[in-house]
C-alpha cells in the first residue's frame, strides 16, 4: 500500500480546516458550510473505501506508515480490526455535526466549522496511532477545539463548564505522560507494536497502568470522575454535545482495549475487582440519578455515564463476547447518544429549554419528531432489534462468565435504564399538551428528518444484522486475546 | 593574534557600539538612524556567530574566554532575539516617547555583556560580562523616567541585583580561594575534596544566578520590573538575560563543579520544584498581562532548570531546547501586547483584550496559539519543549520532579485558560488599532507560525542541539 490513505484521512480535514480558514467568507457563510460539508463527506467515502479493501482475516495492523519524526520516536499510524470502526464511526458522526449547524448555531460559523474539522482530525489521529507519543499527542491536542466548542458556543454556564472539562481532562492525562516516558526509557521504544512483543516488565504494570488509568477513567469518564461530563454536555452546543457523546468517550474505551490490556496484562488482571466496582456503581448509581434529572441532557448524560460503565465493565471481562460487546455497545452508543442529544436540540432550537416539565404531549404537535425519537429511546433502553440491545447482551454474557454477582448487578442498571428513558419518553412525548407554548411547534424539518433518520437506520439496521461489524472485529479481537493470554502465562511461568 | 577572528562578532559589536555613540552625538535627531544601524550591526554579527558554526571550539585569553558549540548556538539565539525584540517594538518605543539615541546604544552594551557571559570560562570575565549587561539593564528598566512606575523597578532592579552581584563576588572570591584559581578548567582539576568553602562559594554563585533568571526564591524583583518597565524593556528581559544567564548556569555548574553534583543538584532540584510550583500558582490571581507574564516565566525558568538538575548531556539539552522555545512563545506573546494599542495608547491587563476574537480575529488565533502552547498543550512547540525535560528528568528516575512540573503544568494551564477566555467567551469591548509596522507583523507571524508547525519537523531542532556536549 503505497498510498499514505490514514495519514490522508487524518490531514483532510485540518487542510478543510485551513482553507476555509483563508477564503473570504461571504456574510451568510453558505460557501463555508458547504465546503467543510464537502470536506467531511470526501472523508467519510474514504473511510468507507478503507473499510472495503481492509482485509478481515488478519489481526496485523494495516496500512501501516512508519516515517521518521522526533528522532528517536516515530510517526507511526496503523488499523486493525478493533481501531477501523471508530475511525469510521469519527467520519460519520462528523457530517452530521456539519449538516445539524443550521439551526444551532447562531454566531461565528466559521470558527465553529473550522474546530469541528480540526476536531476530527484529531480524533481519527487517535484511533490510527500506533506509538504512544503520537497517540498523547492526538488525545491531548483535542482539548483545544473542544475547550473552544463549549466556551465560545454553549449556554450560560459555558466558561465553568468548558474550564472543568480542560482542567479535568489535563489533570488526568499529565499521569500518562509521565507513564509513557517512563515506558520509553524502560523498554527503548513507544511503538504499540514492538511493545506487544517486548512486554512491559511485570514490577512496573501495576503503576504504570494506574497511570494509563488515571487518563482513560476521566475521559470514559467513570465513577467518581464522571463530574465534568454533564456539566460539559448540558453546556455545549447540540454538535458539541454529539461529538463529545459519540466519539471522545470512545478515545478512552478505545484506550483501555488497546493500551491498558494490551501493554499491562498482568496490572489489568489485578485491577479486574477494581474496574468491576467503579463499573457496576457507575451503572446503577448514574443511573438512579439520571431517574432524578430534570434537564433533558443532563439525563442523557448520565445515561452516557452508566453506558460507558458497560462497556468498561466488558472490556474487563477479558473475554471473547465482552470485548465484541464492548466494541458493538460503544458504536451504538455513538449513533444513539448522538441521535438523542440532536434530539434534545431539536426541541431546544424551538422552545429554549431543556427542562422536562415544560414538555409534554408533543405526539400530537410532532408527529415525525416522536417516532425518531422513539427508536433512538428504545436504541438506548437495549430493546432487541437495536443496537443497544446486543452491545449489552454479549456485556452481560462476558460477565456472567466472570462473575456472577457483577452481571447480576449489572442488569439491575438494564432495568433502570428502561425506567429513565421509557418515563423521559413519556414524560416529554405522550401525555396531554398542557403547556400553551408548545401549541403550534413546528415539527421535524428536512435536514433534521434527514440527519435523524442518517443515525435511525444503521441502529436498526446493526440492531438485526450485526455481522459486517463483528465479521470486522472478530479476527482482531480473538488474536488480542490469544496474545494477552500467552502473555498472561508467560509471566506466570516466569515466575 | 590569529585567534581573533574566533571573537569578531563580540569585537564587531563592541565598536559599531562606540561607533553609533559618536555618530548619536554629533548628528542631530539621529535616533532612528541608530535604531535602524543597531538592527543591522546585530544582523551582521548574527551572520558572522553563524560563520562559527561547525568548528573546532577553542579557548582565547589564556583560556578564559571559550568559543565552543554551546557559546556559538546561544549566542546565535541571542543575536537573533535580539533582532526580533528590536523590530518589534519600534513603534511602541516612539509611541512612548523614549524613542532616543541612547536605547539601542543601551541595548547593544547589554548584548555585548551577554554574549561575554556566555562565552566566559572565567569567574572573572564571567563577572565582566555580567556587570555590563545589568548596568545597561537597570538603565533601560527606568528608561521612561518621568514614568514613577518605570523609575520604580528600576531602582527595584539596581538595588536587588546589586545585592545578588555581592553574593556573587563573594562567591567567587570564596571559590578562589579554595579552589587556588579563578579559571573553570583549573578550578576543576584543582578540586580533589568536597569541602564547606567550596560549597558555600558554589551556593553563593546559585544565588546570584538564580536571581538573573528569577527562580524562586531569588524572583521577587521580577512582577514589579516586568510591569513597570517599558514594555519593550520587558520582552528584553523575558528573553535575553535569560538566555545568558542560562548558559553560564551551564558552564558553571558541568565544567568546574561536575565532580561536585551531589552537592548542587539537591539545590537546582529545589529552585526549579520552587519556581515551577510558585510561578503556577501566583499567576493566577493577576490581572496585568506584562505582570502575569513574569510569573508565567518564572514557572518556565523552573522547567529550564529541571533539565539542569539532571546531569547529563540530554538534560543540558533539553534545557537549551526549552530555552529556545520558551524565547519564540515569548516572542509571539509580547509582540500581540505590542498590538493592542489605541492611538497613542497601548492597553496590558487581561480586561482590555475581552471580547478580542470578534474583531481581530487572526491577532486572538495568534494569542491562542502562543497561549497554549505557554500551557503546554499538545501539539504546539511548548510541548516538545516540556516533553524533552521530562524525557531527560525521567530518565534518571527524578519521577518526584517530573510529577511536580507536570502537575505545576496544570495549576498553569489555569490562568493562560482564563486569558483565552477573556479573548473568545467575553463579550467585545473595544477595537484596536490595525495599522501595524512591518517588522511588529513579522516578528508575531514568525513566532507564531514556528510555534503552530513546530511538530511538523521537531528533529530539526533537536539535531542541532544535540550537538552541543558538555560532559
Amino acid at each position: 500500500m503505497n498510498f499514505p490513505i490514514l495519514s490522508s484521512l487524518i490531514l483532510l480535514p485540518i487542510v478543510g480546516a485551513l482553507f476555509i480558514f483563508f477564503i473570504n467568507s461571504d456574510k451568510n457563510n453558505k460557501s463555508t458550510k458547504y465546503v467543510s460539508l464537502f470536506i467531511s463527506l470526501a472523508n467519510l467515502l474514504l473511510s468507507l473505501y478503507l473499510w472495503l479493501v481492509f482485509n478481515k482475516d488478519t489481526s496485523n495492523f494495516q496500512f501501516v506508515e512508519n516515517r521518521e519524526w522526533l528522532g528517536i520516536i516515530n510517526y507511526k499510524v496503523g488499523i486493525d480490526g478493533i481501531s477501523i470502526l471508530f475511525v469510521i464511526l469519527t467520519t460519520f458522526i462528523t457530517p452530521l455535526c456539519i449538516l445539524s449547524v443550521n439551526s444551532t448555531i447562531k454566531y461565528r460559523l466559521k470558527e465553529f466549522l473550522i474546530s469541528i474539522l480540526v476536531m476530527e482530525s484529531l480524533m481519527i489521529g487517535v484511533f490510527c496511532s500506533l506509538d504512544l507519543v503520537i497517540f498523547y499527542l492526538f488525545f491531548e491536542g483535542g482539548l483545544i477545539p473542544m475547550f473552544l466548542i463549549i466556551g465560545i458556543w454553549g449556554g450560560e454556564r459555558r466558561v465553568y463548564s468548558a474550564f472543568k472539562f480542560f482542567l479535568y481532562t489535563l489533570l488526568g492525562s499529565v499521569l500518562m505522560l509521565v507513564a509513557i516516558i517512563t515506558i520509553y526509557w524502560v523498554t527503548g521504544t513507544t511503538d504499540v507494536v514492538e511493545l506487544y512483543s517486548i512486554g512491559i516488565p511485570k514490577e512496573l504494570q501495576n503503576i504504570l497502568w494506574l497511570a494509563f488509568f488515571s487518563s482513560f477513567a476521566v475521559k470514559t469518564p467513570m465513577w467518581p470522575v464522571h463530574t465534568w461530563l454533564p456539566d460539559a454536555h448540558v453546556e455545549a452546543p447540540t454538535a458539541g454535545s454529539v461529538l463529545l457523546a459519540a466519539i471522545l468517550l470512545k478515545m478512552a474505551g478505545y484506550g483501555f482495549i488497546r493500551f491498558s490490556l494490551g501493554l499491562f496484562p498482568i496490572a489489568s488482571e489485578y485491577f479486574i475487582p477494581f474496574v468491576y466496582t467503579l463499573s457496576i456503581v457507575a451503572i446503577i448509581y448514574t443511573s438512579l440519578v439520571a431517574l432524578m434529572q430534570e434537564d433533558m441532557k443532563k439525563l442523557i448524560a448520565y445515561s452516557s455515564v452508566a453506558h460507558m460503565g458497560f462497556v468498561t465493565l466488558g472490556i474487563f471481562t477479558m473475554t471473547q463476547q465482552g470485548i465484541e460487546g464492548s466494541i458493538f455497545q460503544m458504536i451504538s452508543h455513538g449513533l444513539v447518544s448522538a441521535a438523542l442529544f440532536l434530539c434534545v436540540g431539536v426541541v431546544y432550537e424551538r422552545k429554549h429549554t431543556r427542562l422536562i416539565k415544560d414538555y409534554g404531549g408533543l405526539v400530537s404537535e410532532m408527529p415525525k419528531y416522536a417516532i425518531v425519537f422513539m427508536v433512538f429511546t428504545l436504541g438506548a433502553v437495549g430493546l432487541p432489534g437495536t443496537t443497544g440491545f446486543i452491545g449489552e447482551f454479549l456485556i452481560l454474557m462476558g460477565t456472567f462468565k466472570k462473575s456472577f454477582i457483577a452481571a447480576i448487578l449489572a442488569s439491575i442498571g438494564v432495568i433502570l435504564s428502561a425506567a429513565y428513558m421509557l418515563w423521559l419518553y413519556r414524560r416529554v412525548v405522550f401525555g396531554r399538551l398542557n403547556n400553551a407554548n408548545l401549541k403550534g411547534i413546528l415539527d421535524l424539518n428536512k435536514s433534521e428528518t434527514l440527519i435523524l433518520w442518517i443515525l435511525a437506520v444503521p441502529t436498526v439496521f446493526f440492531g438485526f444484522y450485526p455481522e459486517p461489524l463483528f465479521g470486522t472485529i472478530e479476527t482482531s479481537v480473538s488474536e488480542f486475546l490469544i496474545q494477552y493470554n500467552v502473555n498472561i502465562n508467560l509471566y506466570v511461568t516466569e515466575k | 593574534m590569529t585567534n581573533l577572528n574566533f571573537i569578531y562578532s563580540e569585537l564587531t559589536l563592541a565598536f559599531s557600539i562606540m561607533l553609533l555613540l559618536i555618530i548619536g552625538v554629533f548628528k542631530k535627531k539621529s535616533s532612528s538612524l541608530i535604531y535602524n544601524l543597531s538592527i543591522l550591526t546585530l544582523l551582521i554579527i548574527f551572520i558572522l556567530s553563524l560563520s562559527l558554526f561547525g568548528k573546532n571550539s577553542t579557548s582565547l585569553f589564556i583560556n578564559s574566554y571559550k568559543i565552543d558549540y554551546l557559546s556559538t548556538f546561544m549566542k546565535g539565539l541571542l543575536y537573533l532575539s535580539g533582532i526580533f525584540v528590536m523590530l518589534s517594538s519600534t513603534r511602541y518605543l516612539i509611541l512612548f516617547q523614549i524613542f532616543k539615541i541612547e536605547y539601542p546604544i543601551l541595548l547593544l552594551s547589554s548584548i555585548l555583556g551577554m554574549s561575554i557571559m556566555i562565552s566566559s570560562n572565567d569567574l572573572i570575565v564571567f563577572y565582566m560580562g555580567l556587570e555590563l549587561q545589568s548596568l545597561a539593564l537597570y538603565v533601560l528598566a527606568s528608561f521612561k523616567r518621568e514614568n514613577p512606575l518605570s523609575a520604580e523597578s528600576g531602582l527595584k532592579y539596581f538595588v536587588l541585583s546589586a545585592l545578588s552581584s555581592g553574593l556573587l563576588l563573594y562567591g567567587c572570591s570564596l571559590i578562589y580561594g579554595y579552589a587556588g584559581s579563578t579559571n573553570f578548567d583549573i578550578i576543576s582539576s584543582n578540586i580533589n575534596s568536597v569541602n564547606y568553602g567550596l560549597t558555600l562559594g558554589i551556593v553563593f554563585i546559585l544565588v546570584g544566578l538564580a536571581f538573573k533568571i528569577s527562580a524562586v526564591p531569588f524572583h521577587m524583583w521580577a512582577p514589579d520590573v516586568y510591569q513597570g518597565s517599558p514594555t519593550s524593556v520587558t520582552i528584553f528581559f523575558a528573553i535575553l538575560p535569560k538566555i545568558a544567564a542560562l548558559t553560564v548556569f551551564i558552564r558553571f555548574l558541568y565544567i568546574p563543579f561536575i565532580n561536585l553534583i551531589d552537592q548542587w543538584q539537591v539545590i537546582i532540584i529545589f529552585l526549579s520544584i520552587a519556581s515551577m510550583i510558585f510561578g503556577a500558582v501566583a499567576a493566577i490571581g493577576q490581572k496585568n498581562l506584562k505582570r502575569l507574564m513574569a510569573y508565567s516565566s518564572i514557572s518556565h525558568m523552573g522547567f529550564a532548570l529541571a533539565g539542569l538538575a539532571v546531569g547529563t548531556n540530554e538534560g543540558i539539552q533539553s534545557s537549551i531546547t526549552y530555552m529556545s522555545l520558551y524565547v519564540i512563545m515569548n516572542l509571539s506573546f509580547f509582540s500581540s501586547l505590542f498590538m493592542l494599542k489605541i492611538n497613542q495608547k497601548y492597553y496590558e491587563t487581561i480586561d482590555d483584550l475581552s471580547g478580542l476574537s470578534k474583531n481581530h480575529p487572526m491577532l486572538s488565533l495568534a494569542m491562542l496559539v502562543s497561549l497554549f502552547s505557554l500551557a503546554g498543550i499538545p501539539p504546539l512547540a511548548g510541548f516538545f519543549a516540556k516533553f524533552y525535560i521530562f524525557m531527560a528528568v525521567i530518565e534518571q528516575e527524578m519521577y518526584f520532579l517530573a510529577i511536580v512540573g507536570l502537575l505545576s503544568t496544570v495549576v498553569a494551564a489555569f490562568y493562560y485558560l482564563r486569558i483565552i477566555k477573556t479573548i473568545y467567551f467575553d463579550e467585545e469591548k473595544q477595537k484596536y488599532d490595525k495599522d501595524h509596522n512591518l517588522g511588529l507583523k513579522l516578528s508575531l507571524i514568525l513566532s507564531t507560525l514556528i510555534i503552530a508547525t513546530y511538530f511538523i519537523y521537531p528533529s530539526g531542532l533537536i539535531s542541532i542541539i544535540s550537538k552541543i556536549i558538555i560532559i
